[in-house]
């Protein structure tokens, strides 16, 4: 689609800036949210709830790219350098303050990686950000859809262990009416979906099994209606997870952003 | 007089053939790079006092935990009665500690408790690996040496802690006896009902003071002689778990390190009108020159964290037991990353102390851990999380990584496309700029 095409509902950072004003957040895509057919529709969720929210928010759009986080966890240091360089170019020229994002590994490299290489952001994770807008009543959610539905959370590693954010997701989802019922490897102790460490855009070494069938049927071991999921490749591997099952016609895996859309009927 | 000065002898020599070779430790851990971890000090002094002296860590699973507490505790307190075996057998006295009266009977009333504690607790241990057969201890890395080091560790305990009973119960039925020498001191709660048990009291005085000074020799000779022991085994990890546990990484998980040298030449690709940094210049380590390398080839190039890591393993497999990848029997185990890192650098040590200097030897980390391992891992960290004294078993496989992607130009097909994409493209997938903002159609 041309450029000159984009529906002005989603405000880039360039048109922000050319009416000299600020938002309140820059919404960081990540290459999932913009290019990944599922992964898409949890943008589009989150654009929802911003917009019912009334956040003044922003995308990069054509300026964002990729922060080299796959680059870096596959040995390539040069091309994480070379992404995350831009990017901080990007993101300083625009005089970025806060940045919130749906993928925990933009999220991750944003806010922890970014800084030594001059870029310092307030770096939320979508299910924080939510969380905040719930807590400040910017947004009401009805959890009466899902009304007597178990729900499992699945905790992505890059936001769990790795930035020991366990409660937000968590918090959120028992804004829903439902049943939070945890898997025996949860929090802490969460057994990963099989796609960090660049694992995403390979294939799996040879093994017995692939992680996330065993993910999969852990996750199904507790019998959830949903499976929520917090991050775009986390949600990739379950739902194949829950098809190597054949269980795709009972249980569905979605975003957290997408079950709170659901439920305030965004 | 000759027994305290063949005792004096033993325990200088002990002391210091220990400490040769803990210093030959402290060498090969710093044949890894300079690492600067100074900062956040308060932090780390409270991390350690949680996870290496209160072994929060380990309590995770509580059977192993509290088992090991006992042990941990065990061998703590029951030193304060090597100490005064140790001025006895330099001085000739006898429970030099009795003048404490009733603590002194406090404190060795304690110990033989605890001792039973240890005891048992090492019984569990031996059945957990031999009987029960954990799967944790019988992955391909602890076949061999391994298995029969944790099994040597345990025997050695339970004999330690038999002679430390016996000797006790021979001194019960001593000090009963009004044996010259043999002051009235200490309850013995434990050893006296071994001492009945036994019908020691039937035995001639002469027998009980052979009895009572063979076990008093044989348990301070046992732990000297296991004190030495440490330093050729995983058991190092008694002393090494504080260091190593100071020194552990305090950033988030995910946070990987950063290479500020790639950071000058990037600079300088993207704008030609920065000079490229200096190349960065050579280090001398053990009279070698070892050049600058992007990651790591070889324990030379990893920081001396990493090394002391692979000391501080104690090989219990936690780390393994959590990992995705070993989980669904992929090649890798961040236990054998460890213990591959620690016996290649034990190599490389005994190569310096037999020429004086470090020779290249055509192998490296690479001769042991194979790209299939390397590739294997999803950087979850599910193994940093699992391990008692925050080893960090990911570094090493990144370093690893970095030196084979940006050294060997080696890595899986499917990355090299990925990195043709994200340099191309911006995206791990081939979708360009232009599309970026496709979603916005139907939003």
């Amino acid at each position: 689609m041309p450029f000159n095409m984009e529906p002005s509902r989603i405000p880039t950072m360039a048109a922000f800036a050319a009416s000299g004003e600020v938002p309140e957040v820059l919404f960081w895509v990540g290459c999932a949210g913009s290019f990944d057919d599922r992964a898409r529709k949890i943008t589009k969720a989150f654009v929802r709830i911003l917009n019912a929210a009334k956040v003044k928010f922003a995308v990069l759009g054509q300026e964002e790219t990729c922060t080299g986080d796959p680059a870096r966890r596959a040995g390539n240091e040069f091309l994480f350098q070379m992404q995350a360089l831009q990017n901080v170019t990007v993101l300083n020229g625009y005089g970025v303050k806060r940045i919130v994002t749906a993928c925990p590994h933009c999220f991750n490299t944003l806010k922890n990686e970014y800084p030594a290489l001059g870029g310092s952001y307030e770096v939320m994770h979508h299910t924080q950000f939510i969380n905040a807008l719930l807590k400040e009543g910017r947004i009401k959610v009805e959890g009466g859809g899902f009304n007597g539905k178990r729900i499992t959370f699945h905790d992505p590693c890059y936001l769990g262990r790795g930035n020991n954010e366990y409660e937000a997701p968590r918090e959120v989802l028992l804004k829903l009416d439902a049943a939070l019922v945890e898997m025996k490897r949860s929090k802490q102790n969460g057994l990963c979906c099989g796609a960090g460490g660049a694992q995403m855009f390979k294939e799996a070494e040879p093994g017995a099994r692939e992680v996330n069938h065993e993910r999969g049927e852990e996750a199904l071991g507790t019998k959830p209606d949903i499976i929520a999921a917090g991050c775009p490749f986390c949600n990739t591997m379950l739902t194949d997870g829950v098809k190597h099952f054949n269980k795709e016609g009972e249980v569905v895996v979605k975003d957290v952003a997408e079950l709170i859309a659901e439920a305030g009927e965004l | 007089m000759i027994a305290q000065v063949v005792f004096g002898i033993l325990l200088i020599a002990a002391i210091a053939l220990f400490a040769r070779n803990l210093g030959r430790i402290g060498r090969n851990i710093h044949l890894g790079k300079p690492q600067a971890i100074n900062d956040r000090k308060a932090e780390r002094w409270s991390t350690m006092a949680r996870v290496a002296l209160g072994q929060s860590k380990m309590v995770v699973r509580p059977v192993a935990g509290i088992m090991h507490i006992l042990i941990y505790a065990g061998f703590i307190i029951i030193n304060l009665e090597v100490l005064e075996i140790i001025i006895d057998g330099l001085f000739g006295t006898h429970r030099i500690g009795a003048f404490l009266g009733g603590f002194y009977d406090f404190l060795i009333g304690s110990f033989e408790i605890l001792a039973i504690g240890v005891l048992l607790a090492c019984i569990v241990f031996i059945a957990r690996r031999a009987i029960i057969q954990l799967p944790r201890f019988h992955k391909p890395e602890m076949k061999g040496w391994p298995s029969k080091d944790a099994m040597i560790i345990l025997v050695t305990e339970i004999v330690l802690m038999c002679a430390f009973l016996t000797m006790n119960a021979a001194d019960f039925v001593l000090q009963g006896l009004g044996a010259e020498h043999y002051t009235q001191a200490g309850s013995f709660p434990v050893s006296a009902a071994i001492a009945s048990t036994l019908n020691l009291s039937n035995l001639q005085p002469s027998t009980l003071i052979t009895l009572e000074r063979t076990a008093w020799w044989f348990h301070i000779i046992g732990i000297l002689a296991f004190l030495n022991y440490l330093v050729v085994s995983k058991h190092l990890h008694i002393l090494l778990a504080f260091p190593n546990v100071w020194y552990s990484k305090l950033q988030p998980r995910t946070e990987f390190a950063n290479m500020p040298r790639i950071t000058g030449e990037v600079k300088s690709m993207i704008d030609p009108s920065v000079p490229p940094p200096d190349p960065a210049p050579a280090r001398t380590v053990a009279g070698a020159e070892v050049p600058e390398r992007f990651g790591a080839k070889d324990i030379f190039d990893l920081s001396w964290k990493s090394l002391m890591d692979a000391y501080s393993c104690t090989e219990c497999g936690r780390c393994t037991s959590e990992c995705p990848a070993n989980l669904t029997g992929k090649l890798l185990s961040p236990r054998k990353i460890m213990m591959d890192t620690r016996d290649r650098l034990e190599e490389v040590g005994k190569a310096i102390d037999a020429k004086g200097k470090w020779e290249d030897d055509g192998q490296s980390l690479h001769s042991r851990i194979s790209e299939e391992e390397l590739w294997a891992c999803t950087t979850c960290n599910a193994c940093t999380q699992a391990c008692p004294v925050n080893i960090d078993p990911v570094s090493i496989i990144m370093e690893m990584r970095r030196y084979k992607v940006m050294e060997e130009s080696s890595t899986r097909p499917a990355l090299t496309s990925m990195f043709n994409n994200v340099e191309n493209n911006g995206a791990p997938w081939a979708f360009g700029a232009d599309r970026r903002m496709e979603w916005t159609q139907d939003a």
